[in-house]
């Protein structure tokens, strides 16, 4: 709900000024990833049936939660930063590796719920 | 969970991880100013995640929970449903090449099966929509 709210306004910074619009990237993944694929992710793992010999606590499914979070914030900062200065492409490598490992991460938590009974 | 929804939500989080690759690729290509090298990704990149990841998802979560008919096959038509699936990935799959190729008929080859897709799809799970909701004890008609 967050990264759809943050989603939203940095839409509308977007649309106020041109110098802005580099981030229209950003809050398009904000309110995708963010917001529906989290959701998505929410969801399942609140409803999927967990199979008998998991463990307890979802080690996977935590890291992605926090790796993908971290990883769309990181690009929120970098990302209208990197109007100024190019050292800023750092930070935007660190952000889709985070991204990537985050639905890595929620992929292999999710992956042995899907199946028959 | 039914097979078919098992495999299509299996293919959603394989176009998903794929997607997301392509993804991260973009925006490394973008911090290392290479971006315009690899601009072909971007139609894979959407049509992996908006199609491949989203729209499969909610089709093969409503093809598994969606109310179950009380006279013939429970799930209505399963080889329409199979159908549409397939016509769905074979869409995504076109769709997707023609950034790489670079063919303004495979993209719209590509569009017109997940168009058609989505029409088999929605055909096939049209009877298993509820017709009313029951709230306080009054039944609502729906459509």
């Amino acid at each position: 709900m967050a990264c759809l709210v943050l989603g939203l306004v940095a839409s509308v910074i977007a649309s106020v000024s041109p110098a802005m619009a580099t981030i229209r990237p950003t809050w398009f993944h904000l309110i995708t990833v963010g917001w529906l694929t989290q959701l998505i992710f929410g969801v399942a793992l609140w409803m999927f049936p967990r199979p008998p010999t998991a463990a307890r606590r979802d080690a996977w499914g935590w890291f992605g939660f926090w790796a993908l979070n971290a990883g769309l914030l990181l690009r929120l900062l970098a990302e209208p930063l990197k109007i100024f200065s190019n050292r800023m492409g750092g930070l935007l490598v660190l952000s889709a590796f985070l991204q990537l490992g985050a639905i890595i991460a929620l992929v292999a938590s999710l992956w042995p719920r899907v199946r028959e009974r | 969970m039914p097979r078919l929804s098992l495999w299509a939500l299996r293919a959603a989080l394989v176009y998903l991880a794929l997607g997301a690759a392509a993804g991260a690729t973009l925006m490394v290509a973008r911090a290392a100013g290479a971006y315009q090298s690899f601009v072909w990704l971007i139609p894979l990149h959407i049509e992996f995640m908006l199609l491949g990841w989203t729209v499969q998802l909610a089709m093969a979560v409503s093809y598994w929970i969606l109310p179950r008919r009380r006279s013939g096959p429970v799930r209505g038509n399963e080889r329409l449903a199979v159908t549409a699936f397939i016509v769905i990935n074979g869409g995504v799959l076109t769709a997707s090449l023609a950034g790489l190729l670079e063919t303004g008929v495979l993209a719209t080859a590509g569009h017109g099966a997940e168009v058609l897709g989505a029409f088999t799809f929605a055909v096939s799970a049209w009877h298993r929509l509820p017709r009313s909701i029951v709230l306080r004890g009054r039944s609502l008609p729906i459509i």
